[in-house]
């Protein structure tokens, strides 16, 4: 019975929970990969403010030592809290159940999420939220109508209200967000902040990726020679052909 | 082969017909001069059978069917495998190239008509084939367990719910329980991983069945009908030469070019923008958000563009699964659809000619629409290219009769 139910749910849920972001355009993130201080600064900014909620449930934290040219020491210093290895997984201790109590909703891995959403919507989703007194964390986000997070580099950044568009008897549509009162960074220095995240998060979702760009001009060089022998060897043996 | 046997080899000749084997089927097999470029394809399906064989074997070393684990063992061959993501990303984009050769393969097939006595044989085992192909395809896409293998597969399934009567308990009976599950996930493993042999022995029946009618050519002439006698044999076809060395060089040439392209691809664009790999795929499977769109993967498109045209009749989806079955399993037919004096499109009239463009056209109009979510103008154009698809087979038979055709020349020509 319980499984008919499931079953039902799931043939009869509407698509909730899933942002829309249709209307909003996206910043672009402007990451650069092979910088290796962004990258690290990026590890440090999500250990430090994403992590205790947010894990990166794939990705180990030796691997990202290793790749991000991060030494054993300040690893351990900087960026392992509690009893974390370095070759455990990048997990937090908070439990799913817990994140639905607090947030309404279970707290997404972000291993992958540039990924699934993409590098320039996390970007432009950390610089998209504004004060909304409707909602229990008192802020919104353009790109995530309806987030369950509380903003949490806010602090940092200062508030933002939305900029809201009026039509005249169709409601109201939310173009942008502009600063209200400003935080502890400058807008730049905070742009630099959620890039460097943005960078990392990337690189999480696809710690191979550099290296498979930097494989791939070789196996294409190979290719490219191989093509001369091959179509030389071809002309050679169809030259009797008439 | 040197004309003096060694001791070796004609000890094994005496007990297995390898030299035999190796003269009929490839350095005394002959193939007409005048193939071209279309005639890649067939090499280079057997290829990518291999290449999807070889690294799915691979993949299947680290992967977990399970439920709980399947999501997280693909993210640990793409990270703690060695060279796991490029066993992965062959494997992901060896998917797509298989179907992009074998729609090149088919096509090939309406251009020199080599579904046509007496290919017809050869022609349904190739359709088979591709069945076999799209099962494998279905099967392995739920395997990763993101959002895309979960709820493309329930879409599936619940076509198979669509059946009168007896629909739901065809369902259940398929997933094995109520919802796409963990029982789910081991049957698709299971069957993800026999097909793929299912498959070679279909491909080599498929050649079997060639090598016995010979091959055809961009002419439609039956080489074997003509004269014979060329330079290395009185009997052979006079328009044929040994596939042994010349096709295998020629073919070397267009698998280099092949694998150019996908290492292109596996190493700089293996997504290929979410058409290889979908974005919410990322995210692993969840019964209870269903995504805000849902497309199967390009090569299913526009079979499911046909299955959305078609509105619900008495309240059922089922005829718009029957005209989606009925899409493909039209492609049996086709040898007793076409009643054209002659094979090649070469000589073929006007008719046929734009008839066979419009297919082409349809088919790749289909395939965007079935990733578009659907409006009612892309509805309308889906109904629209839906029955010009099978007017090109429906018609066939009386435009293929009255269509002008232009004399066939007695040898190939080049």
């Amino acid at each position: 019975m319980r499984k008919l139910i499931i079953a039902t749910l799931v043939l009869l849920l509407p698509a909730v929970g899933f942002a829309a972001g249709g209307q909003v355009k996206l910043e672009k993130a402007d990451i650069d990969l092979h910088d290796q201080a962004s990258l690290q600064r990026g590890a440090k900014y999500f250990t430090n403010y994403c992590m205790a909620c947010h894990s990166l449930g794939h990705m180990r934290y030796s691997r990202m030592a290793e790749d991000l040219g991060i030494d054993d020491k300040s690893l351990r210093e900087n960026l392992l809290f509690g009893d974390a290895q370095p070759t455990d997984m990048m997990k937090n201790s908070m439990r799913p159940a817990d994140g639905e109590v607090w947030f309404g909703v279970a707290v997404p891995d972000l291993t992958l999420v540039t990924r699934w959403r993409s590098p320039d919507w996390v970007y432009t989703y950390l610089k998209s939220f504004y004060a909304d007194p409707t909602r229990p964390y008192g802020v919104n986000n353009v790109v995530f109508p309806l987030v369950g997070m509380p903003h949490v580099l806010g602090d940092l950044q200062g508030v933002q209200e939305a900029i809201v568009e009026e039509h005249a008897g169709h409601g109201a549509t939310i173009t942008g967000v502009k600063l209200a009162q400003p935080g502890s960074m400058a807008p730049e220095e905070y742009d630099n902040m959620v890039r460097d995240i943005t960078a990392f998060l990337t690189y999480a979702g696809e710690p191979s990726q550099l290296e498979r760009r930097r494989i791939g001009i070789y196996v294409l060089l190979f290719l490219g020679l191989f093509f001369i022998v091959a179509f030389a060897l071809k002309k050679e043996f169809w030259k009797d052909v008439h | 082969m040197s004309a003096e046997k060694s001791e070796n080899l004609s000890w094994i000749d005496k007990r297995f017909p390898l030299t035999e084997t190796w003269k009929a089927h490839l350095s005394e097999y002959y193939a007409p001069k005048n193939l071209n470029f279309w005639s890649f394809f067939g090499s280079l399906a057997i290829l990518t059978l291999v290449i999807q064989i070889v690294s799915g074997i691979w993949l299947a070393m680290s992967y977990k069917p399970s439920a709980v684990e399947a999501f997280a063992s693909v993210e640990y061959i793409m990270r703690d495998v060695e060279w796991g993501w490029l066993i992965r990303y062959i494997h992901s984009t060896g998917a797509s190239a298989f179907f992009i050769v074998i729609y090149l393969h088919m096509f090939r097939a309406l251009l020199w008509g080599s579904y046509r006595k007496p290919r017809e044989l050869l022609w349904i085992i190739g359709v088979v084939i591709y069945l076999a192909m799209m099962a494998t395809a279905f099967f392995g896409y739920l395997l990763p367990w993101g959002q895309m293998s979960f709820w493309g597969a329930q879409v599936i399934v619940n076509l198979f719910a669509a059946v009168p009567v007896i629909g739901d308990d065809l369902a259940v009976w398929v997933r094995g329980d109520y919802v796409i599950s963990d029982v789910t996930l081991n049957r698709f493993f299971a069957f993800h991983f026999l097909l793929p042999f299912v498959l070679a022995a279909l491909v080599f029946l498929h050649i079997v069945a060639l090598h016995h009618v010979g091959s055809n050519n961009p002419d439609g002439i039956e080489i074997k009908e003509g004269p014979k006698g060329n330079r290395w044999s009185d009997k052979a076809p006079a328009d044929g030469i040994p596939f042994h060395p010349y096709y295998t060089v020629k073919d070397t040439v267009g698998v280099v070019v092949f694998l150019a392209i996908f290492s292109a691809i596996v190493f700089y664009a293996p997504t290929m923008g979410g058409l290889f790999i979908e974005a919410p795929n990322f995210q692993p499977a969840n019964p209870f958000q269903t995504p805000a769109h849902i497309a199967p993967v390009w090569y299913f498109t526009p079979f499911y563009a046909m299955l959305r045209a078609v509105p619900p009749m008495w309240g059922s989806q089922f005829p718009g699964v029957v005209v989606m079955f009925a899409a493909i399993l039209i492609l049996f037919a086709l040898p007793w659809l076409d009643r054209s004096k002659v094979k090649s499109m070469r000589y073929k009239g006007p008719i046929t000619k734009v008839m066979t463009g419009i297919f082409a056209v349809s088919f790749v109009v289909l395939a965007w629409l079935g990733l578009q979510p659907a409006d009612p103008f892309l509805t309308l154009l889906a109904q629209i290219f839906t029955s010009l698809y099978f007017a090109y087979f429906l018609l066939m038979p009386i435009y293929s009769s009255i269509d002008k055709t232009k004399p066939v020349p007695e040898r190939v020509t080049s």
